[in-house]
């Protein structure tokens, strides 16, 4: 379970331009749930995330996974625990990597990296395995660079990449904006694939009110650094 | 034919600088200015290794180790004190010089008479065994795990944060392995040239930086080819300095000349985009 107690943000404090985000936020989110976040512009809806993920520290306030304290935590010890998608289809992916070294990466999210080969015959078969499910042939492009894809595709991979070590909890953040309508369809299923068999947290910020349906999930609105319910 | 073979291993030799700042500058995107004095620490530390009578060959590998130390500081500087790139890596060459001229004692030392890694043998076949050794572990290495994660942190750092690795050792990591690079091909030119000089370093960064783009204008593909391409352009930019020094240039402006190689090279992606633009436009 996440849990977020008394959440404070603000930015810029003690200047002019001071904005404060949360002013003691508080919600939980029970193991296996799909929540989806919804807000205006600047209501902090990726900041939130960042305070998840450990790009941001907050203020005040805690956060607790499985009861653990990770308020903390450095972001790259999260992220062993911790799969993310950007919106931006650039962000997720090495573009002068190859696909299957991308993946290799991907595959040792909370391993310790040593001196033995990224890539060998039976992670490639994996890989293989892997892509072949996303259905857009890339299992045959193993050693074609990330950056010859278009964005939907850097998407898909980073999709998988997020979750081909399963995390604990998957954070979405508007990861179909930036594609073009059947892009987003396509990743839309994918997302809908991959989180429905396990016990993951998964949290999706969207614009698009159509996905909650899709997702029938629970909603989360943030206005005034609040939760609204 | 003499000269040939002396150019030939003159660009071999200093390949092995343009090797190292190619993993800062084009591998993890660190403009890291070290490689400069990492260069004369190489070349000082193995001038009074050798001097006090000690084997060449551990001598050299010595310089590199130590040269290494100097990455560690600019890593230092740059992922725990926050200092930016490009300034970390001065603050370590500008303490550099006054680190090696207390390591030499003196601004140069003459290696007359001594024995080098060069005396027994040919120096193009010593340094032709040295690249090709460097070629494949860096090759290998750069295929590793831990070689790819600090590919891909030169690439995206966010992805690579996101994806649970420290991109701070990575950083490290790169520059020691770059700086030892650096450090060891100054202990072979020093032993090459004959004698160790403090001005050693001076401008190097802008030579392996013209070798980066000679190399990378005549040779690009796969990442051994991108390495091989690198020692290509660093022989050929000694090739090209015989060149214009035979065809009446003077010596002192060969920094210049370098420089506005570099300048355009560097440019030319560009340069070229603008051209056809502008040929585009005029068609319409």
């Amino acid at each position: 379970m996440l849990r977020i107690e008394n959440l404070c943000k603000t930015f810029h404090k003690g200047k002019t331009d001071e904005k404060k985000i949360f002013d003691n936020l508080n919600f939980s989110i029970n193991n296996g749930e799909f929540v989806i976040i919804l807000g205006g512009n600047g209501a902090g809806k990726s900041t939130l995330m960042n305070l998840i993920s450990g790009s941001l520290i907050p203020d005040d306030g805690k956060i607790f996974l499985d009861d653990r304290d990770i308020t903390n935590l450095p972001e790259y010890k999260r992220a062993k625990f911790i799969g993310r998608v950007f919106q931006d289809p650039l962000k997720g992916t090495s573009p002068n990597l190859t696909i299957e070294e991308n993946l290799s990466l991907a595959m040792l999210r909370n391993k310790k990296r040593t001196l033995s080969f990224g890539i060998n015959n039976e992670n490639k078969e994996f890989f293989r395995k892997k892509l072949s499910e996303l259905n857009l042939g890339l299992e045959d492009r193993l050693s074609a660079k990330m950056g010859l894809l278009s964005g939907g595709q850097r998407q898909a991979v980073t999709l998988l990449m997020a979750t081909i070590v399963k995390p604990k909890i998957l954070l979405l953040d508007e990861h179909t904006a930036a594609l073009d309508p059947k892009s987003q369809d396509k990743i839309l299923n994918l997302t809908k694939e991959i989180v429905s068999d396990d016990s993951m947290i998964t949290i999706m910020i969207t614009h698009n009110m159509s996905h909650i349906e899709r997702f029938s999930s629970r909603v989360i609105k943030l206005e005034n650094g609040k939760v609204e319910v | 034919m003499n000269i040939l073979l002396s150019t030939c291993s003159q660009g071999l030799l200093y390949s092995i600088l343009a090797l190292g700042v190619y993993i800062t500058f084009r591998i993890l995107n660190f403009a890291d200015m070290t490689a400069e004095g990492s260069l004369t620490l190489g070349g000082s530390i193995c001038a009074v290794m050798l001097v006090n009578g000690i084997d060449p060959i551990l001598s050299t590998v010595a310089s590199g180790l130590l040269g290494s130390l100097a990455g560690l500081i600019t890593a230092f500087l740059h992922t725990k004190l926050k200092i930016q790139d490009i300034l970390a890596g001065i603050l370590t060459m500008i303490s550099l010089y006054s680190i090696n001229i207390r390591i030499m004692g003196q601004s140069n030392i003459s290696l007359l008479g001594r024995s080098t890694i060069f005396s027994k043998n040919l120096s193009f076949v010593i340094g032709a065994i040295i690249c090709l050794i460097l070629l494949l572990l860096l090759n290998l290495f750069f295929k590793t795990q831990i070689g790819l994660a600090i590919r891909a942190t030169g690439d995206n750092e966010q992805m690579m944060k996101a994806l649970g690795a420290n991109t701070d050792i990575k950083k490290t990591l790169a520059l020691m392995i770059s700086n030892f690079m650096c450090a060891m091909s100054g202990a072979l030119i020093s032993q090459f040239q004959g004698y160790s000089d403090i001005n050693l370093g001076t401008g190097s960064i802008v030579i392996a930086l013209a070798s980066i783009v000679i190399g990378e204008a005549i040779l690009n593909g796969a990442f051994i080819m991108k390495l091989i391409s690198v020692i290509l352009g660093s022989v050929l930019y000694r090739f090209i300095i015989v060149l214009v020094l035979s065809l009446g240039l003077n010596p002192s402006d060969l920094k210049l000349f370098t420089s506005i190689v570099a300048a355009i090279l560097l440019s030319l992606p560009n340069t070229k985009k603008f051209i056809m633009r502008r040929s585009k436009n005029a068609k319409n």
